[in-house]
């Protein structure tokens, strides 16, 4: 097995491809296209039907979109009771603008305990900042203990999915991946065993780590109490066990108070796993004498997330609560998987939530994102929070566009498409011009349109023909037949 | 079809796109000259039908969206008091008119493939599948996975063409499967992107839209 290296990412330095690009090698990889066809459809049937037992799943939708969307307009005084809650409660809390400021607090901590190791629960904040890159650098060794970060983490690659990051690995490839990391004899490749062998790994971790590390699906502004979602139990032995604990959350993960929990814990197990309710739901407040870490830090991380609030439009992005019923459904990300989005925010979410957090006109990758969709529309269809994906897609695509138009100087204005799409913009503002040009095209087309069918396109319209063919401007065009039929215009 | 019904149309010559190419694509500064022409000829009828869901959702849509960007208060108002009159063709004939039984012959066997637009933005539901049971003569299959998108997405068939290649193969080897020898739709776009990719496989299906079968009678075919 060829191991992919890790290669940089939007959140990394330096400039990633655009998602053309990558998703080329990706639909080119079959035994990929396979695994991920057979997961998402899976995964996607299992949640249609567990959705489907809700009479009200439309009005906690709707409560869920209300209550997110007013945290976004208040958020900096829900931030500000968060704080307060969690200091009331005995914990720390932290402040970060960017990865960098993130780093550094958690490095610290960690250090300052003298510590070398640190077990972590499944976050992809952290993935966001290259948290574990930046602590290996300063000599502490991290454990992911979610079953398939460690996978990922063993085999050196990147998350492709924000729920089940190793989405895009069958059971052969992990039998042989712990053969050859965990040092394990006679595995064969049944989950059960495959699962056992990594338990025993982790065990030794979870008893020996003296700081944890988490994220967090929500935090309580009201009483300051912080929840991780999760399935495998892996992330409680993470928060109960080391004698500190350290969460990193982007601010938008706040939640005004308890009771919205009501809400939040009907819609997020059924539309992520298609559960009725979650096996381990974690929460805690502070730290509370003689049971559980004695020290707590919450690290709120900002990293580009009050940029993404100045767009009304825009920032729905920030209502998501990482479910992954959009990446499950999207016909985009079932043929190219993850990796193709250069993101640790793959599929719809990412395609909408990358190139905000990051910034417009930056870099070639997050700006070529907002067109890695078909806008079919089956993400804001699932989305349990109703961001409506497709429609900030399309703004994004014209933030995009006006960027390179109004700052690209002269180059913009030669680009190909970019002239193309302004001479069509005046034919179109003009009927006569506008059937001149479907008699020129009929005239034109003769060299290409054979047996009734053009079969090659010239320049960029070359990736239109290369698997169909198109059907060349009728003898007659409807204008045609209906002046004839009617004596009309 | 709609003059065997009894109603009066007429084909406004003015007319040219409605913008959604470039609004989708990025261009929407230059699609709101589109969108102004589009409501000054539109402006004047009690309904307009259109026989492509995408440009109906463009309108319904997004035209709201352009007008804000227009920054166009006048035009916002125009948009919001003519989007409502603008239909797709089976949801007009079904939820305006309630007419489901539009009088016409088509002795084939067809599948109907729901376009993205159609099912999602304008939720037409099962307006094009009540008129096509109507149909004497018919044979309607139903098409595995009719939901999943067929690939088109505008620009995105030349911009993403190996991710859209991908989507589209699916799409036929569904329609295939079927035994179909016409797969119908109520949207220009994905009739001329599926039926490029199954013309190009020489598959022997042929993509012909709802309003041609709709519009068939034993007189004439
Ligand atoms: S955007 Fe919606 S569907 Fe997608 S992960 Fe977020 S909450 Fe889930």
């Amino acid at each position: 097995m060829t191991l992919k290296a890790r290669r940089p990412d939007a959140f990394s330095p330096g400039r990633t491809p655009p998602f053309e690009e990558t998703a080329k090698e990706s639909l080119a990889d079959a035994q990929l296209r396979r695994n991920l066809g057979k997961a998402t459809q899976t995964i996607r049937r299992k949640r249609a039907a567990a959705v489907g037992e809700m009479p009200d799943w439309e009005a906690l939708r709707e409560a869920g979109r209300a209550l997110k969307t007013r945290v976004m307009r208040h958020l900096d005084e829900y931030l500000l009771r968060l704080e307060e809650s969690v200091t009331r409660a005995g914990g720390t809390v932290h402040w970060t603008r960017d990865a960098g400021e993130a780093n550094e607090i958690v490095a610290g901590i960690v250090k300052g305990h003298g510590a070398r190791e640190v077990v972590k629960v499944k976050s992809i904040a952290t993935d966001e900042i290259k948290l574990n890159e930046h602590l290996e650098r300063e000599g502490i060794k991290v454990h992911e203990t979610d079953l398939a970060e460690l996978i990922i983490q063993l085999a050196g690659e990147e998350s492709s999915h924000i729920l089940v990051p190793a989405i895009h690995k069958n059971r052969a490839e992990i039998r042989e991946l712990f053969l050859r990391k965990l040092g394990v004899e006679g595995l064969s490749d049944d989950p059960a065993d495959l699962t056992e062998a990594a338990r025993l790994y982790l065990r030794e971790r979870f008893l020996s780590a003296k700081v944890g590390i988490s994220g967090a699906n929500f935090a309580v502004a009201e009483t300051g109490t912080v929840c991780v979602v999760e399935s495998e139990g892996n992330g409680r032995m993470c928060t109960t066990l080391p004698e500190v604990l350290v969460t990193l959350m982007g601010i938008e993960k706040v939640i005004p108070s308890w009771r919205d929990f009501e809400v939040f814990m009907q819609l997020l197990p059924r539309s992520s796993t298609a559960e009725r309710m979650n096996p381990y739901t974690s929460f805690w407040t502070g730290v509370s004498e003689g049971d559980g870490p004695q020290e707590f830090h919450l690290v709120l991380l900002d990293n580009g997330r009050t940029n993404v609030l100045e767009d009304e439009r825009g920032r729905q992005a920030l209502n998501c609560i990482r479910c992954s019923a959009c990446l499950n459904v999207c016909p985009v990300y079932e043929r190219t998987g993850g990796h193709a989005y250069n993101s640790v925010y793959p599929g719809p979410i990412g395609a909408i939530l990358t190139p905000q957090l990051v910034g417009i006109g930056r870099d070639p990758g997050p700006d070529s994102l907002p067109w890695a969709s078909s806008l079919c529309g089956a993400c804001y269809e699932v989305c349990p929070v109703k961001i409506n994906i497709p429609e900030v897609l399309i703004h994004l695509r014209g933030k995009v566009t006006r960027h390179k138009q109004d700052r690209g100087g002269l180059s913009a204005k030669l680009n190909p498409e970019n002239a193309a799409m302004r001479a069509m913009a005046r034919v179109f503002s003009d009927p006569r011009l506008y059937e001149l040009a479907q008699k020129a095209a009929r005239v034109g087309q003769w060299p290409l349109a054979r047996g009734g069918s053009i079969r090659h396109l010239p320049g960029r319209l070359a990736g239109w023909t290369e698997v169909r063919d198109l059907k060349p401007v009728p003898r007659q065009t409807f204008r045609e037949w209906w002046r004839e039929s009617r004596g009309e215009g | 079809m709609l003059e065997r019904l009894g109603h009066e149309v007429e084909f406004p010559f003015a007319q040219t796109c409605c913008g959604q190419m470039h609004f989708n694509t990025g261009y929407q500064r230059e699609a709101i000259p589109l969108v102004r022409r589009f409501v000054e000829v539109f402006e004047p009828y009690e309904v307009v039908v259109s026989p492509s869901a995408s440009c109906v959702g463009m309108v319904r849509e997004l035209y709201p969206m352009a007008a804000g960007l227009a920054g166009d208060e006048g035009l916002r108002e125009r948009v919001e008091a003519l989007a409502p009159r603008v239909f797709e063709l089976s949801e007009f004939l079904v939820r305006r008119l309630g007419v489901e039984d539009v009088g016409a012959y088509y002795p084939h066997r067809v599948t109907y493939h729901p376009t993205c637009h159609s099912l999602r933005m304008l939720k037409v539901g099962d307006a094009p599948l009540r008129l096509l049971r109507n149909v004497r003569g018919i044979d309607l299959v139903e098409l595995p996975e009719a939901e999943e998108c067929c690939g088109f997405g505008g620009t995105f068939a030349v911009k993403n063409a190996d991710t859209s290649a991908a989507m589209l193969s699916d799409k036929c080897h569904n329609i295939l499967s079927t035994g179909a020898e016409i797969c119908t739709m109520v949207d220009n776009s994905c009739l001329m992107h599926i039926g490029g990719g199954l013309r190009r496989g020489r598959a022997g299906v042929e993509t012909v839209h709802l309003a041609q079968i709709l519009a068939s009678t034993e007189e004439r075919g």
